[in-house]
């Protein structure tokens, strides 16, 4: 008996129906939701009988482009659970006043503040800016894929699996209920037993392996498969801005990996890194976590000033203003986002000339920022700004995120932080910063590269419609939490008792709902573009009068991306081919080598979730087996030789005449 | 004509904004403590010196969209013009000198608005005379509600602060189990509440009344309750305040301690007429409990733990004084955790 006990035991680990939250009304509805959502995409596939090819198609693909695309697809998903979090925080704390709860127990919303900085920040923007620095660099800089395919492909499965752990977390179990970076002791094994913080844990953990491996591969793209004549002062700035994420990455992710790892044996095999007793300290995890975290948020802005830095460029039909200042600036702000990261805890003791120190290196970093928005600025000047949907992104931005870095800089002053610290003055300042800086640049980063992906580009009413009310929305939601700051209230609360704040929560949760609609807009957009696909088709492949070797190519490039590498001259190259007259070249192919698709990321990444499922529910025989698999399966994966074929000259040729074809029937 | 309407409806719009403003109690930008005052003045400083670049920006930046839009066929067009030194250094010099000079203001600033450093001043206008003694509060982040101990008064308070008006006040902060911050806007900024750790704020009130503290840390289910009244009252309505604390039976023993320590949420205000002694001491090094080792003595054994070069006699000679240092503990829970911990 005892015996049959132990085995369920490590096969179940602590997981029992009770950790399924029947209980929860709103999970439950969601679950349902979700469930006949679930039932409906798999009914369609197979109505369609799309499973063999999603399989060969996408799953498997090895394609940069193809993963750039899924990449964004996962950060788009993620972002509906995001946003889903962040309106019922809005809704909870707009109404929780006095007598009034709120309708979320704490218990419930302080996992929901957990999930919704977890899931945007590591689930959203970073998918987000991944897929596109994925899809964007091979072909800026004229290469046919990234450095190594297949570790692209375990890249993204990697991140998504990491995703889909979190996602888990809402219908078995619980999430964190600790805060987006899980300070111990609150996340030690004493204050949160339970598996949240193992939820939290191993979700990053294994997205985070992926992202540290595509770091890897885009810097090794990046340093080595630049097309001949591509100098790197010759390199247009987003792949510049690229490779400064991706330096960061792989200098930063470990750094975080370390510390999950410390907190991991701390919690599971009972060390004292981070506890209080037998000489654990708490403030090492805080000091190794935002030695990762601080970098991370550049990580982030750096390819959105990249993005702007095309965008502003191509749609005011003029070199970008000081390009030399404009690698300087980011290279700086890289190393500099090294030096901060002690003004996330000011107010954690440190003596006067260390804050003093930190708080300086803070303000320096405005200064290559502020030379970029000047660059910017200086673009625009004596330009022709045609306002399609990416530059209408790009100009709010401008105007919206100097506030954000105006109040950054304010919060860098230490006895100013002292009274704004964790107060919503510091929740109105990222958001400024992450929505106004990162998320607007992906906006105007997806509505400019989407026809070059897809061949068609997207309505740009949707799209100014979404723009408007992203723009109004951020506005409504993120101001009064400035006030709301100076007033002196903090952050994570769920429940208030001074009546006179409830006006401005009310006022964001209306700006939560503006955002909504720009989400609901964009949706509509894909949607509308979809169906007039036929009247928003781009032909030539530079549907923006562009500037940069992906505009040379055709829209959807093809597997390949280049019949012929390019040789490049200047940094604006395509543009410069224009000028000169480039001639496309259309005989003499040769074959093109290219890598072969292959579902050992899939699988590897499958096998890590499972291993991280079963350390989270001590499932140790689920985990041990994981382990194993996933060992056994990367090495079986190391005796497939088969991995690269050549496309045929005259499948090439047959590509390039249709493009041919195409580009007559438009002249 | 056109922009002149603009600008009045503009005006009008920011009136509007500023007596909807005007409604609500910036507590940071009018407190009532000389502490925060300084620091809500460098907020206000900080904001104005760099508004005198964020505000050409963002008037340049709608100027030029607006001025280069395509439709604007009269505007001058260059489009390979992308350098110009004279710009590029004046792009570079304009933060940098506003950053010069904020980070001269922040040097100074932290240096002066130390929490560490004992006060030399009650307002702008009063020094602190020599012979003031700043008030000492203890000040220990419980789940989830606040200890308040004055040590030279012998009295503990939970959930209620007093200080009198004019007095330098000296907080020594701990908490028991989780990180918390100790935060009472109107008086100063906050100071983290860390377990193991003891972290110190000066600061002074100068006006009487009653004044919100709170955690400005989440630290758990109960955190949004975990808040206290600070009064700041006058010298003879502090000795008062103090009297119906010494009034109460209770008594805060280690035992008592231990009870108060445990996690409950909306706690009333509770007075005790005894502190035991050094109980503040007792929480930053964890040994509350009877018996249990203090991490203070943790880390001298630590200091005086071998290092790889010792020879092997030392080593012997200092495994035997830690032996005796285990035998003295008169609880089993030290014995049984040392030699795991000590002896490696």
């Amino acid at each position: 008996m005892s015996e049959h006990a132990d085995l369920a035991k490590l096969v179940f680990g602590r997981l029992t129906w009770e950790a399924i939250p029947l209980h929860e009304p709103i999970l439950l509805a969601t679950f349902v939701a979700v469930v006949i959502g679930g039932v409906a995409v798999v009914a369609a596939i197979t109505y369609f009988r799309a499973w063999g090819p999603l399989w060969r198609d996408w799953i498997t693909s090895i394609d940069h482009k193809k993963i750039g695309v899924m990449y964004v697809i996962l950060g788009l998903v993620m972002l509906l659970r995001g946003f889903a979090d962040a309106v019922m925080m809005r809704a909870h704390q707009a109404i929780a006043f006095g007598d009034a709860m709120g309708y979320l127990p704490p218990h419930h919303y302080d996992q929901i503040f957990t999930a919704h900085g977890v899931i945007m920040v590591l689930f959203v923007a970073m998918p987000l800016v991944t897929g596109l620095m994925n899809f964007v660099v091979p072909l800026q800089i004229g290469a046919r894929d990234v450095a190594f395919p297949f570790l692209n492909n375990f890249s993204f499965w990697m991140t998504a699996c990491g995703a889909a752990l979190v996602m888990m977390s809402l219908f078995v179990g619980e999430f964190a209920r600790t805060g987006w970076l899980a300070y111990p002791p609150l996340s030690g094994i004493i204050a949160s037993p339970d598996v949240g913080v193992d939820y939290y844990i191993w979700s990053l953990q294994v997205a985070g392996v992926g992202t540290m491996l595509s770091g890897v591969n885009l810097i090794a793209t990046i340093v080595k498969m630049r097309a001949p004549g591509m100098s790197m002062m010759k390199m247009p700035i987003f792949t510049w801005t690229a490779l400064c994420t991706n330096v960061l990455i792989v200098a930063a992710f470990p750094v975080l990996t370390a510390v999950l790892a410390l907190l991991s044996l701390d919690r599971y095999v009972g060390t004292n890194f981070f506890t209080n007793d037998l000489g654990g300290n708490p403030m090492m995890y805080v000091n190794l976590i935002w030695i990762w975290g601080h970098p991370e948020v550049y990580i982030l802005i750096l390819p959105a000033f990249g993005i702007f830095s095309e965008v502003v460029s191509t749609f005011s039909g003029k070199r970008l203003f000081g390009y030399a200042s404009m690698v300087y600036a980011t290279v700086v702000i890289t190393i500099l986002s090294y030096l901060v990261w002690l003004h996330h805890f000011f107010t954690m003791g440190s003596g006067a000339s260390v804050n003093a120190f930190f708080g300086i290196t803070t303000m320096i970093i405005s200064i290559p920022t502020g030379a970029k928005i000047f660059n910017w600025l200086f673009t625009m000047y004596r330009g022709r700004i045609r306002f399609e949907v990416p530059m209408l992104w790009t100009v709010s931005f401008m105007v919206t995120f100097v506030i954000g870095g105006m109040t950054g800089v304010l919060l860098a002053v230490p006895p100013a932080d002292f009274v704004l610290h964790n107060s919503l003055f510091l929740v109105a300042h990222f958001h400024n910063v992450i929505i106004g800086g990162v998320l607007f640049g992906l906006m105007a980063g997806i509505t400019y590269w989407f026809p070059k992906a897809f061949g068609y580009k997207l309505d740009p009413f949707w799209g100014k419609c979404s723009f408007w009310f992203w723009t109004i929305g951020f506005y409504f939601a993120f101001m009064p939490l400035y006030v709301l700051g100076l007033m002196g209230v903090t952050r994570r609360l769920s429940h208030f008792d001074d009546q006179s704040l409830q006006i401005w929560f009310q006022i964001a949760a209306l700006g939560a709902l503006l955002i909504a609609l720009g989400i609901l807009s964009f949706i509509i957009q894909l949607f509308v573009s979809f169906r007039r696909r036929a009247s928003l088709t781009d032909t030539t492949g530079d549907p923006w009068n562009g500037r940069t070797l992906e505009w040379s190519t055709s829209s959807p490039p093809p597997v390949y991306n280049f019949a012929f590498t390019p040789i490049v001259h200047d940094t604006d190259a395509w543009y410069d081919m224009k000028k000169r007259g480039h001639i496309r070249p259309v005989a003499g192919f040769v074959p093109i080598h290219m890598p072969k698709n292959t579902g050992a990321g899939f699988v590897l990444a499958v096998l890590s979730a499972i291993c991280g499922f079963g350390l989270i529910w001590h499932m140790w025989l689920v985990a041990a087996a994981g382990f194993v698999t996933l060992i056994v399966a990367a090495i079986v994966h190391t005796f497939n030789y088969d991995r690269e074929f050549y496309i045929p000259a005259e499948a090439v040729l047959r590509a390039e005449d249709a493009r041919t074809g195409l580009l007559a029937s438009h002249v | 004509m056109v922009s002149s309407r603009a600008i009045g409806r503009l005006l009008a719009l920011s009136l509007s904004c500023t007596t909807m403003l005007a409604g609500c109690d910036m507590v940071l930008l009018r407190p009532s403590g000389y502490v925060a005052a300084q620091q809500g003045q460098l907020v206000v400083i900080s904001t104005l010196l760099m508004l005198l670049i964020i505000v050409p920006v963002i008037a340049l930046t709608l100027l030029f969209a607006w001025r280069y839009r395509e439709s604007n066929a009269t505007a001058p067009y260059t489009p390979d013009w992308d350098h110009s030194i004279q710009l590029e250094l004046l792009i570079w010099a304009a933060p940098l000198l506003i950053i010069i000079a904020l980070g001269a203001l922040t040097w100074i600033g932290t240096h002066t608005l130390d929490p560490y450093r004992s006060l030399t001043r009650i307002d702008s206008a009063r020094p602190v005379s020599f012979e003031t003694e700043p008030l000492n509060i203890e000040v220990v982040a419980l789940d989830w509600k606040w200890l308040f101990i004055y040590p030279d008064h012998g009295v503990a308070v939970v959930n209620e602060l007093a200080a009198p008006v004019d007095i330098p006040i000296r907080f020594k902060i701990t908490a028991s189990s989780v990180m918390n911050s100790f935060f009472i806007p109107a008086l100063a900024g906050q100071i983290y509440a860390m377990p193991s750790m003891a972290t110190t704020l000066h600061a002074v009130i100068n006006r009487p009344g009653e004044y919100e503290g709170f955690s400005a840390n989440y630290s758990g289910a109960g955190f949004s309750d975990m808040r206290f009244k600070f009064v700041g009252v006058s010298a003879g309505d502090f000795d008062r305040w103090l009297q119906k604390a010494k009034a109460s039976k209770d008594e805060l023993t280690r035992d008592a301690y231990l009870q108060l320590e445990k996690p409950s949420e909306r706690e009333p205000v509770r007075r005790y007429g005894a502190v035991a002694l050094d109980l503040f001491d007792a929480i930053v090094n964890r040994c509350v409990e009877q018996g249990k080792i203090c991490l203070r003595e943790m880390m001298t054994m630590d200091a005086h733990r071998p290092s790889g070069r010792q020879s092997a006699r030392e080593l012997i000679a200092l495994d035997l004084a830690i032996d005796a240092v285990v035998c003295r503990a008169d609880n089993s829970i030290a014995g049984a955790l040392l030699p795991s911990v000590y002896r490696d």
